[in-house]
C-alpha cells in the first residue's frame, strides 16, 4: 500500500500542496478528484519524483520512498500514466510498448506481458507496426495504459486517462481499469470526469487548491449533495 | 547511308567519351578530396546533431573537443606506440565530452535554454585558451602515420590512402551507429528522451546516463574524425578546431538538426562542394561558401533536408 503524508510542494512560487495525506491500499482503486489546478497532477508528480518536495513523506509498504529517484520508484512498481497520453511519437507501437518494460530484464515474462496487454487492447495489436503518432487519440490513451502496465506495477497511478476522448473509448478504458485491479493492481486514479471515477472508485479524495477536502466511499461522494454541486453539475 | 550514319554516331560516341574522361582527368582529384574531407565534416557533425536531438542545445565546446583529440595525439605519440596513441585519443575525447557536460551543461538542464548555450560557448573558449597556454599558440606538426600517407592511384588522380579510408570508414561507423539507434535498447531510450524527458524517466530510464552515451558516441567519432582530418594537414594550432566544428555544425544544420541521416549527407555535400570551388580556382570563396549555404536554409528552409517538422517539444 501507498502512503501518501502531509505532503507540501511549492510550485513556480506557489504553494501547491498544503498537507496532503493519501492511502492506497492494496486491491482498491483510489480517486482523486478535483477542479483543474487543484493539486492533482502535481501530486502524482511528486509522489514520481518529478516535482520535488519541500516536506511530507511518502511510504510503499514498509520502505521510504520520499527521497529516491524516478527510475528506482519505477523499480518499486509504481507507475505513472502522464495526463495527455504521451505517448513517443516515433517509437512504434510495440517499441511503445517495449518502453514501458525498460528496467525489466526477465524476457520471457516481459512476452508473456506483452501478450497480456495485447488481449486487453486488441486494437493496438493490429497496429504493433505503426508510429504512436499516427494512432487515434482513444488508440493512443490504450497504448499509454498498456505501456505502463509493461512495467508489471503493483500500483498504477492514472492521470486523467479520460481526457478528450468519446464516451465509449472513456467506457472501454474504465472495464480495462476494472479488469487490471482484479489482477491484483492498486489504481489511484485522476479525473476530472467525476461521475465517471467515483462509480469505479472503492474510495476517493477530494481536492481544492491544494487541499483535501473531504473523502469517503465512491458511492458515498456521489450522492454528497456538495460533490453533485460541484463535480456533478446537479 | 547507313554506313556513314554508324561512323558518326560512334564518332559522337568517342568523342563524348573523351569529353567525359578529360573533365574527370581534371575533376576527380576535387571529387575524391571533397568526399574525404566530407566524411571528416560527419564524424564531426553527428556528435552536434545527436546532442542536439537529445538536449536541444548546440554545442559549440565540440569543435574544440576535436581540436584537443589532435593535439594530444601530438604529445602521445612522442612518448607511446601508434596503437596505443589512438586508442588513448579516443578515450581521451570521451572523458573530455563527458567532463563538459556533467560540469557545465547538467547543474543547467532545467535553466532556460539560453544559459546553457552560453555555458557551451564559455567552454569553447576555455578549451582554446587552455590550448593556447599549453602549446604557445605555435603551430604543432600532426604525427605522420606512414600507413594513411601512402599514396594511391585511382584511375588517372594519385591520392593519399587518407581520402579512401576516410569515406569507407565514415559510412561503416554511421552504419553501425543507425543501427544502434534503430535496434538497440540503448537506441529506443535515445529516440524516446529525444522526445520527450518527463515521460522517459516516468518509464525507468536514465536520462542522464543516455545523455552521457550520447556524448560518449559524439566525442569518439569527433576524435577519429580528428585522426584523419589532421593526417591531411599536417599542422595543428588552438583554433584549428573552430572551423571544421563550424562547417560540421552547418552540415548538420543543412541535413536538419537532430537527424543523424542528415548530417553526414550535408557534411559530404560541403565537403565535395568546397573542394570543387576550389577546383574551378576560387579557393578564397570556399568557405564563404558554407556559410551563404547557412544563410540560405536558414531562409528557405529552416528545418534542412530531413530536419523534424516541430522543432519544440510538445
Amino acid at each position: 500500500m501507498l502512503a501518501i503524508r502531509n505532503l507540501n510542494v511549492h510550485y513556480g512560487g506557489i504553494h501547491a500542496l498544503r498537507g496532503i495525506d493519501i492511502d492506497v491500499p492494496d486491491g482498491k482503486i483510489i480517486s482523486l478528484i478535483g477542479a483543474n489546478g487543484a493539486g492533482k497532477s502535481t501530486t502524482l508528480k511528486s509522489v514520481m519524483g518529478l516535482v520535488a518536495k519541500s516536506d511530507g513523506r511518502v511510504f510503499w509498504d514498509d520502505t521510504e520512498i520520499t527521497s529516491l529517484r524516478t527510475k528506482d520508484i519505477v523499480a518499486e512498481g509504481i507507475i505513472l500514466c502522464p495526463e495527455g497520453r504521451r505517448i513517443f511519437p516515433d517509437l512504434t507501437v510495440d517499441e511503445n510498448i517495449a518502453a514501458g518494460a525498460y528496467l525489466r530484464k526477465d524476457k520471457a515474462e516481459i512476452a508473456r506481458d506483452r501478450e497480456w496487454v495485447y488481449n486487453l487492447f486488441p486494437r493496438l495489436s493490429e497496429r504493433t507496426w505503426q508510429l504512436g503518432a499516427t494512432l487515434s487519440g482513444g488508440e493512443q490513451q490504450m497504448l499509454a495504459v498498456a505501456r505502463a502496465l509493461m512495467s508489471k506495477p503493483k500500483l498504477l497511478m492514472l492521470d486523467e486517462p479520460s481526457l478528450g476522448l468519446a464516451p465509449l473509448v472513456i467506457k472501454d478504458i474504465f472495464n480495462v481499469i476494472q479488469k487490471i485491479r482484479e489482477d491484483g493492481v492498486n489504481i489511484l486514479l485522476i479525473e476530472q470526469n467525476a461521475k465517471v471515477a467515483l462509480d469505479i472508485s472503492d474510495y476517493a479524495y477530494v481536492m481544492e487548491t491544494g487541499v483535501i477536502t473531504m473523502a469517503g466511499p465512491g458511492k458515498a461522494l456521489l450522492s454528497d449533495p456538495r460533490v453533485q454541486q460541484a463535480y456533478l453539475g446537479e | 547511308m547507313d554506313t556513314s550514319g554508324s561512323r558518326q554516331a560512334s564518332r559522337t560516341y568517342y568523342l563524348r567519351k573523351n569529353i567525359i574522361m578529360g573533365l574527370l582527368h581534371t575533376w576527380l582529384p576535387y571529387i575524391l578530396a571533397g568526399i574525404a574531407v566530407g566524411g571528416q565534416y560527419a564524424l564531426i557533425a553527428i556528435g552536434y546533431t545527436m546532442v542536439y536531438g537529445i538536449l536541444r542545445l548546440i554545442n559549440f565546446a565540440h569543435g574544440d573537443v576535436f581540436m584537443w583529440s589532435g593535439l594530444i595525439m601530438v604529445y602521445l605519440v612522442t612518448v607511446l606506440p601508434l596503437w596505443l596513441s589512438v586508442i588513448l585519443v579516443i578515450a581521451f575525447a570521451i572523458v573530455l565530452g563527458t567532463t563538459i557536460e556533467r560540469v557545465a551543461y547538467r547543474p543547467l538542464r532545467t535553466a532556460p535554454r539560453m544559459s546553457i548555450m552560453i555555458s557551451a560557448i564559455g567552454v569553447s573558449y576555455l578549451l582554446q585558451n587552455f590550448a593556447l597556454y599549453i602549446t604557445g599558440g605555435l603551430t604543432k606538426t600532426y604525427p605522420s602515420i606512414s600507413w594513411l600517407q601512402k599514396t594511391v592511384k585511382i584511375g588517372s588522380a594519385t591520392t593519399k590512402m587518407v581520402t579512401l579510408i576516410t569515406p569507407v570508414l565514415t559510412i561503416v561507423l554511421v552504419f553501425i551507429l543507425v543501427m544502434l539507434i534503430k535496434h538497440t535498447k540503448i537506441g529506443m531510450a535515445m529516440r524516446a528522451v529525444s522526445r520527450d524527458f518527463e515521460t522517459s524517466s516516468l518509464m525507468g530510464i536514465d536520462i542522464n546516463r543516455v545523455i552521457t552515451v550520447t556524448f560518449i558516441i559524439g566525442c569518439a567519432l569527433a576524435s577519429i574524425g580528428s585522426i584523419l582530418y589532421f593526417s591531411n594537414y599536417t599542422g595543428i594550432n588552438p583554433m584549428s578546431g573552430a572551423m571544421p566544428g563550424l562547417k560540421a555544425f552547418v552540415a548538420a544544420v543543412f541535413g536538419g538538426i537532430g537527424s543523424v541521416p542528415g548530417a553526414v549527407v550535408g557534411a559530404f555535400v560541403i565537403g565535395i562542394c568546397e573542394n570543387l570551388i576550389k577546383g574551378a580556382g576560387w579557393t578564397t570563396f570556399s568557405d564563404a561558401f558554407t556559410f551563404v549555404l547557412l544563410i540560405i536554409i536558414l531562409m528557405v528552409k529552416p528545418t534542412g533536408l530531413f530536419g523534424e517538422k516541430n522543432l519544440d517539444k510538445v
